[in-house]
């Protein structure tokens, strides 16, 4: 079998990165997410939100884990797949992951133990504290990674010499022009994603009768979190998208499967990019509103693919696109129905807790495809416009590159199924709020409360 | 600065890795062990390790992160020549990791599973470490020989995890536990030994460069602590490891620490064979270094987080303290 090898290793770093990014879009919210049941609960003394705490602390600790072992494959798969990325962007890319591992993991990794496990050996501050630790951590490893990505697909404080990069400003590199957006877009990305996982195991619970009373906050919270975060979402997604017209419009074009460029362009809803005869087949068009979205005038200017020299695969981006979009719109309308539940002073029914527990792992699907867009709309180009694809890939030959491929996906196949069976046999247990337990309120609370 | 930098990244990833065996050595020694426990014991061995293993298993991140941050031009060359090695030793790993947390919340009919799942993980990630730090020593050319000596340090590398596992779990445990490390321990003491004495004899035999390092004088006296140091540790440890009433004491700790004295001793002793070359023969570390600029970037943070990182290590370390008990969340 001859396949081509960079095609395989760009297969493989996408089948390991796409694993990764699962673990990590929800532990990021859920940190944050968890920390807020601790403050309530020392706050409030209300010891549903400590069992919140006790549930979801498990189902986090789960996460992280998987998180953890696929970011390990990460940080070899730059040197393993990609020995010329190094070569040529090391004197970048190295730095920036440098302080994610000394700012972030450390951080992370050193406090979880506190959090898991510490609740009863440390003071209810310093638990609090190392929450806050791990939550923090958590952010601060995505703004790192996120500052290289958004470097890659957005280039800048640099110079090129012998082949070379060379950083001329830190703060250009790392604040380069996509980097606020990206960032702001894939932190809410998180959020959802943790909100629509915990209203959608609540609703999950309450239809099999395990619930308590600390299962309907966990659902509030979910609810309202998510009705929150989704219309900041789609504005930080609207101006993510004006940043990538003006810097990669290419990608733009190929999103929007745009092929002359023009003024007044339709928005095409759904449609078959053919990039053969360079037209999209089967279109179902809304005049006016690509032009209406990207310039926020209905007679602006869109590029067209037939413009550049190089441009991405269409179909793909396209497609992945209208997925992001679309499940956007599914958490809109669910996210919404919730809240104006809650607003009428009432409590989620059957249809309604019925959507939530459908939408459980909506963030994931709406998270994939959003990477799907930026990374494959970068193509052919691992550094925007300086740096191809093709030039950077090891020399393995396709046996051993489809021997591993085969591997990591059987592996990641089986750590899938494992994850969410794991998810639902924690989910279908019998709520700890329902049982009549000895109360083990922290001392230093329990005596501000007596 | 120039010349001061790429020593000094070499030195902290030197730093990074000798910690990172140390430590997740302990770690995956007592994933080997783990098949010899009973299940109330595995779940003690397990909650010995439960806090710290994640930053345990950070500092091999943390090594590979300088390699690429210091040495971009080498971080190709290594891990592009060790891929299958380092794919086996991720997959290990990455068993290892999960079954932490799916053995006790996947369910008591998936339990064995998950034990099975983190034995074989610990196993097949110390061998790969193993098979890795051959192929290092032997400048990543796959001849015959380098092979078998490949082969023989993933053999022995494991025997050094169990050791460090075992003294770990008898300062950590009480009991029928204890005893059980206690004989584990001391059945990993000769494997280790053996295994030890045949690396360093076949070191020079498989490297000229190395050989002449070693046997030319004066430098050679120089360099008698490192032997020496090495036997004294070992048998020290052979010696209290039949004292069992002094380990229980509470001087467990000396055994760790001698192993530890053994770990740093052949750090030290590698590093002085190939400096300053960072692949062995080919290619030296001010030839891979990065650019001044980032390093200096970088050099700062190391500066200032390190000793950080190196504090709440140690305070996470006191706060989980004395001898386990079977983890809980709450
Ligand atoms: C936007 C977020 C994000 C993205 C795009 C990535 N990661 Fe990640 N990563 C995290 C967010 C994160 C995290 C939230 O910090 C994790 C996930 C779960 C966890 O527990 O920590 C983590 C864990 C994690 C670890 C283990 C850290 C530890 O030991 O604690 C490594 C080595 C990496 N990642 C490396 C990478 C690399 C090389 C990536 C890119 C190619 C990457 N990650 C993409
Ligand atoms: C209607 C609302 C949304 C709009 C207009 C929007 C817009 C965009 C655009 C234009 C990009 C590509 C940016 C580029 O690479 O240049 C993108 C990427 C992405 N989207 Fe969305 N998005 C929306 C909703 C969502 C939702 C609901 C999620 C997840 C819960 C999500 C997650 C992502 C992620 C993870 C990326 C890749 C990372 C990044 O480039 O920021 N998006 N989005
Ligand atoms: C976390 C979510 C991410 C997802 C789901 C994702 C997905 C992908 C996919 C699908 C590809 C293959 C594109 C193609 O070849 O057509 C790819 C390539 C790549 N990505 Fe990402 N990516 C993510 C984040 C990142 C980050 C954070 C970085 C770097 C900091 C990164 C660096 C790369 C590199 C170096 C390649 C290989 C070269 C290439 O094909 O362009 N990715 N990624």
């Amino acid at each position: 079998m001859d396949i081509d090898p960079v095609l395989l290793a760009r297969i493989q770093f996408a089948a390991n990165i796409s694993f990764h990014i699962l673990f990590p879009a929800i532990t990021i919210g859920l940190a944050w997410v968890l920390l807020f049941f601790r403050v309530r609960f020392t706050l409030t003394g209300d010891e549903a939100w400590e069992y919140a705490y006790n549930f979801w602390v498990k189902v986090f600790a789960l996460t992280f884990a998987v998180g953890v072992v696929s970011g390990i494959t990460m940080s070899f798969q730059f040197g393993t797949n990609w020995p010329g990325f190094m070569e040529t962007a090391g004197n970048i890319a190295g730095p920036l992951l440098g302080y994610e591992v000394l700012t972030a993991f450390f951080l992370e990794a050193s406090f979880l133990g506190i959090m898991l496990f510490g609740k009863q050996r440390v003071s209810n501050r310093v638990h609090l504290a190392a929450t806050f630790l791990v939550a923090f951590g958590t952010s601060l490893s995505a703004f790192w990674i996120l500052a290289l990505n958004s470097w890659m697909q957005t280039p800048a404080g640099f110079s090129i010499e012998d082949g070379q990069f060379y950083a001329q400003s830190w703060l250009a590199v790392i604040f380069n022009p996509s980097f606020p957006y990206r960032f702001a877009h894939m932190m809410l990305a998180s959020f959802l994603t943790a909100a629509f996982l915990i209203a959608g195991v609540s609703a999950w619970r309450v239809r099999s009768g395990v619930d308590g009373p600390a299962t309907w906050k966990v659902l509030k919270t979910g609810v309202v979190m998510a009705a929150v975060a989704i219309p900041l979402q789609f504005l930080a997604g609207d101006l993510h998208g004006l940043n990538t017209l003006e810097h990669q419009p290419q990608k733009i074009a190929a999103m929007e499967a745009v092929w002359e460029t023009e003024r007044g362009v339709a928005f095409t809803l759904l449609g078959m990019p053919d990039e053969e005869s360079r037209s999209t087949r089967f279109a179902i068009k809304i005049p006016y509103a690509a032009s209406l979205i990207l310039t926020h005038d209905p007679q602006g200017e869109v590029p067209g693919l037939n413009e550049f020299e190089d441009h991405p695969p269409v179909a793909q981006v396209f497609w992945a696109f209208r997925v992001m979009l679309g499940t956007a719109g599914l958490m809109l309308l669910v996210a919404w129905w919730g809240a104006w539940t809650y607003l009428r002073g009432r409590q989620p029914g059957g249809a309604l807790l019925t959507a939530l527990s459908l939408m459980t792992f909506s963030g994931w699907v709406a998270t994939l495809a959003g990477w799907y867009v930026t990374e494959i709309g970068r193509q052919p180009w691992v550094i925007s416009g300086l740096v191809r694809t093709a030039d950077i890939a090891a020399s393995h030959s396709s046996a051993t590159l489809s021997g591993t491929l085969f591997g990591y996906i059987g592996l990641y196949i089986f750590l899938l199924y494992s994850y969410i069976h794991a998810l639902r046999y924690l989910s279908t247990k019998p709520a700890r709020s329902l049982a009549l337990l000895p109360r083990r309120v922290p001392p230093e609370i329990a005596g501000e409360r007596s | 600065m120039s010349e001061f930098l790429p020593v000094f990244f070499l030195c902290a990833m030197g730093l990074a890795l000798l910690v990172y065996v140390i430590l997740d050595g302990f770690d995956l020694g007592i994933g080997i062990l783990l098949p010899f426990a009973d299940e109330h014991e595995k779940n003690i061995m397990v909650a010995s390790i439960g806090p710290f293993w994640d930053a345990n298993e950070t500092w091999i991140v943390f090594g590979v992160g300088i390699l690429l941050v210091a040495f971009p031009q080498a971080h190709g060359i290594v891990l592009e020549a060790l891929y299958i090695p380092v794919t086996v030793m991720l997959f290990g790993l990455i068993l290892r990791g999960v079954a932490f947390d799916f053995r006790v919340k996947a369910g008591d009919d998936r339990r064995a599973l998950w034990n099975t799942a983190f034995f074989l993980g610990s196993l097949v990630a110390s061998m790969a470490q193993g098979w890795m730090l051959g192929s290092y020593v032997t400048g990543l050319q796959p001849s015959g020989m380098n092979l078998a000596f490949s082969a023989l340090i993933a053999l022995t590398l494991p025997a050094l995890y169990v050791m460090l596992g075992g003294a770990w779990l008898m300062i950590k445990t009480e009991d029928e536990l204890f005893e059980k490390s206690v004989l584990w321990t001391r059945r990993a003491w000769l494997p280790m030994g053996v295994g030890l004495l045949l690396v360093s004899i076949a070191t020079p035999l498989v490297s000229e460069q190395i050989a002449e390092r070693w046997f030319t004088l004066p430098s050679a006296i120089g360099l008698l602590p490192i032997p020496l140091s090495c036997t004294i540790a070992f048998f020290g440890i052979g010696w209290l490891l039949r004292r069992p009433d002094i380990l229980r004491a509470g001087y467990a700790v000396i055994v760790f620490s001698a192993l530890a004295v053994i770990c740093v001793m052949a750090a030290l002793g590698l590093a002085y064979s190939i400096f300053p070359d960072i692949v062995l023969g080919r290619m030296t570390l001010y030839e891979a270094a990065a650019a001044t600029g980032s390093l200096q970037f970088v050099f700062w943070g190391v500066a200032v987080t390190l000793p950080l990182i190196g504090g709440y290590s140690i305070y996470v370390y006191r706060v989980f303290s004395g001898k386990a008990t079977e983890l809980s969340y709450e």
